[in-house]
């Protein structure tokens, strides 16, 4: 009989490749016979792509043209200054990562990304340097904020506040001189990527408080605050998003006083987040919906406020129940900031049309907009995949 | 900080509803019968450049004095046309119209580099321009009467006579219209190209199929397959048009023009001065080429230059810049800094580049074309 000491522990696979392999996709005749055929289907629908991508395509374009899709015609003395931005951002989320996300992988791959980047992309010397300094600030953030998360806390927090306003300061610039460092860029100069980011940025970051503001106007119970919620979402939500901008680009400077023009970046911003705020608006209210009535009562009987119950209890539950439809909304932001392209301005997809007209690129449609549609997949599923982590940890679904 | 987002928050909407109340009058009504009022003020309100409330400062002067405060020219521009708009790998805009604008900043500043490009698009350029965003447009814009009237601008003298063409495979042999006898031509339906087609034609008494589709993309998808032997539109729209299809060196565009496209410059009414100032920039570079004055000899002619009016034009003599507005070497600043017409067309629509377009009526009078500068005195 055998010893309990030397009894076997329950048989666990090692998971090997090949064993993985032999489970899912071999298990029998019939599953191996699906996976063949499965492969060759992948394999002729992307064999004419891989073919093209790899001999036929001239990613020259893209190449001789990385600096104006990335910034669009920002001036190239002061392009420090988004680098500064840049590496405030990536130090602030390494901290934030060492903190809040101590194990995990995903956080790593993140803070390596500008030095993947920096080898496989053609970028110039100096850019290069940048994407590989960030990588390094990056992780430095992070083994600080893994050694000392109580002391960092806060100035961690207090740095994601102030983020925007320095981004927007370092981008604008602050100098009266025309030329140095400090000069300011003008907003006709911000292009590419670059804009495409500061546009889903400020309207995901002002939309969202207009958003609960007008959820809750809608459930208020003052008539008029209701009536202008009501008004304002369904207005706003009954017309598409280019008629908006059309509306704030075309319409907007007949009725302006004479010789006032509004910047147009400013223009588009505006109408991105009023527009977005809308939809917001409902998503919200219809987190609110699902909080059951007892919650308010039991909020009233410890004798919290009406402002109370809405910011500690309600809203901090409504808001965790759409964490998935508030980013897909912010995904949609996203991806709707193209429509700038529109009327006039050069975001990702006005500076690629632009890229296609140089007379040394003609006809290379397909490279530029391949490219451009890597961008926005790639920053698209980033959002998504980091909100999945998000109600991971907040447990959503599973409370 | 959110306290600050969430005020400003309620001022935009406080803003936007009073914009959007005027936005819902204007489109609601469209549907209903007694309309007519409502839309006429829309109209007035959005089309008529005249009431004041809507026109950016105007009136002899004005414009030069703004642009020289401001310290640079605002040119309204088309960032997606080869040739004519675009923004090289530097980063920098280049094409012909956007050589005029650095003309027009040669000319006012004896810098060419003092232009602020305001892409706009085909629908915005005319508000643009009417509110005082751009100082000028130039952005492939064909004079019209009603441009010229109702939209509230005028049409500076035309630097590019655009006009129907017809592309034709490299490999087929057709140099003119005759050569299509009995041939294929795409087209497109339900558009002035169409109709200008069969007049051009049957004036030439060549008979030909027209192939006919509804849209531009579906035209040139059938020409690409080879389903006709010629393809017909605006020359600069063949022109890009053409960069898109597998082998552009393949095909050529023929140097022949079957309708009126003249596309020049534009600037508001109410500004004879800057009207005259961007007219004269047009003439200068016209006259440059005419008197054999480029960029790289503008120095040694101005040296020697003994004809009369070839001494008024670089500053010279006389004090036409003055009359301008501007000082006697604007002419030899354009010339010095930009160039000539030639050179302006050649380095963005000549033989050397991609987007060639042969010259055709974009020549000078004394070689057979519309281009024809009056006296420099």
């Amino acid at each position: 009989m055998a010893n309990l000491d030397t009894a076997l522990p329950p048989l666990t696979e090692r998971s090997t490749i090949l064993r993985w392999l032999r489970k899912n996709l071999f298990g029998s005749w019939l599953d191996s016979l699906l996976t063949i055929v499965g492969l060759l289907i992948v394999y002729w629908a992307l064999k004419g792509f891989l073919t093209w991508a790899f001999t036929a395509a001239e990613w020259r374009v893209v190449s001789a043209n990385l600096r104006l899709l990335m910034i669009g015609q920002y001036p190239i003395e002061q392009v420090g200054r988004l680098w500064l931005w840049l590496a405030f951002l990536v130090f602030l989320t390494g901290t934030s990562f060492g903190i809040w996300a101590r194990q995990s992988r995903f956080a790593v791959g993140v803070l390596m990304l500008p030095a993947v980047l920096a080898l496989v992309f053609p970028f110039e010397g100096a850019a290069r340097t940048w994407l590989l300094a960030l990588t390094v600030i990056g992780v430095a953030g992070w083994l600080g904020g893994r050694t000392k998360p109580e002391v960092l806390k806060r100035s961690v927090i207090a740095g994601w506040v102030i983020a925007l306003p320095i981004i927007i300061l370092l981008t604008h610039g602050f100098s009266e001189s025309t030329t140095g460092f400090w000069a300011v860029a003008k907003t006709n100069l911000w292009g590419g990527l670059l804009l495409t980011f500061l546009l889903t940025v400020v309207a995901i970051l002002f939309s969202f408080p207009l958003g609960v503001l007008l959820a809750l106007g809608r459930r208020s119970e003052l008539p008029a605050v209701r009536w202008f919620s009501v008004l304002y979402i369904e207005l706003v939500r009954g017309v598409p998003l280019i008629t908006i901008l059309f509306m704030a680009q075309l319409m907007l400077p007949l009725f302006l006083p004479e010789g006032m023009t509004i910047d147009r970046v400013l223009r588009a911003m505006v109408g991105i987040t009023l527009f977005s705020a809308a939809y917001l608006a409902e998503n919200v209210r219809g987190g609110l919906q699902a909080i059951p009535k007892g919650q308010y009562e039991a909020a009233q009987a410890l004798g919290l406020s009406g402002a109370q119950t809405m910011i500690f209890i309600i809203l901090p539950q409504a808001l965790r129940l759409i964490i998935p439809i508030l980013v897909g909304q912010f995904i949609a932001v996203f991806k709707d900031t193209a429509l700038v392209a529109i009327v006039g301005l050069l975001d990702l997809v006005g500076i690629a049309k632009t890229v296609l007209a140089q007379p040394e690129f003609l006809g290379l449609q397909r490279e530029v907009y391949v490219f451009i549609s890597l961008i926005y997949w790639v920053l698209s599923y980033g959002m998504s995949y980091l909100s999945q982590r998000l109600e991971e940890r907040l447990g959503v679904g599973k409370r | 900080m959110r306290k600050i987002f969430a005020i400003t928050g309620i001022l935009i909407v406080a803003g936007l509803v009073l914009a959007a109340c005027g936005g819902a009058a204007t489109s609601a009504p469209s549907g209903s019968g007694e309309t007519v009022t409502v839309k006429e003020t829309v109209i007035v309100t959005v089309v008529a450049p005249a009431s004041p409330a809507v026109v950016a400062p105007t009136g002899y002067g004005v414009t030069l004095e703004t642009v020289k405060a401001r310290g640079n020219l605002i040119c309204g521009v088309n960032s997606q046309v080869p040739g004519f708009g675009y923004v090289d790998a530097n980063g920098n805009f280049s094409g012909f119209d956007v050589d005029y604008c650095r003309a027009l900043a040669a000319a006012i500043f004896g810098d060419p580099t003092k232009v602020e490009f305001r892409p706009v698009t085909a629908a915005e350029r005319f508000t643009a321009l009417q509110s005082g965003e751009i100082d000028i447009l130039s952005r492939n814009t064909t004079w019209t009467l009603v441009r010229d009237t109702e939209l509230g601008g005028n049409f500076v003298h035309t630097t590019f006579y655009d006009g129907q063409g017809m592309m034709v495979p490299a490999d087929s042999g057709i140099t003119t219209l005759q050569d299509l006898e009995g041939g294929t031509i795409c087209v497109q339906t339900g558009t002035t190209t169409e109709l200008n087609l069969a007049d051009v034609m049957a004036s030439l008494g060549v008979s030909y199929t027209p192939a006919v589709f509804e849209d531009a993309d579906a035209t040139f998808a059938a020409y690409s397959e080879g389903r006709c032997d010629a393809v017909t539109t605006d020359k600069s729209g063949l022109v890009s048009r053409r960069t898109v299809l597998a082998d552009p060196a393949a095909h050529v565009i023929l140097d022949v023009t079957m309708s009126k496209e003249p596309l020049g410059p534009m600037v508001r009414h109410g500004d004879d001065q800057w009207f005259d100032i961007a007219q004269w920039t047009v003439f200068a570079l016209f006259a440059g080429e005419e008197f054999g004055i480029t960029s790289a000899n503008v120095d040694e002619v101005k040296a020697s230059a003994t004809a009369p009016e070839v001494k008024r034009l670089l500053g010279l003599e006389g004090d036409l810049g003055l009359k301008l507005g501007l000082t006697n070497d604007w002419a030899y600043n354009i010339l010095k800094l930009v160039g000539n017409y030639e050179e302006v067309y050649n380095r963005n629509l000549g033989p050397d580049t991609p987007t060639y377009i042969p010259r055709g009526l974009n020549n000078l009078y004394i070689n057979g074309g519309l281009l024809y500068a009056p006296p420099f005195r």
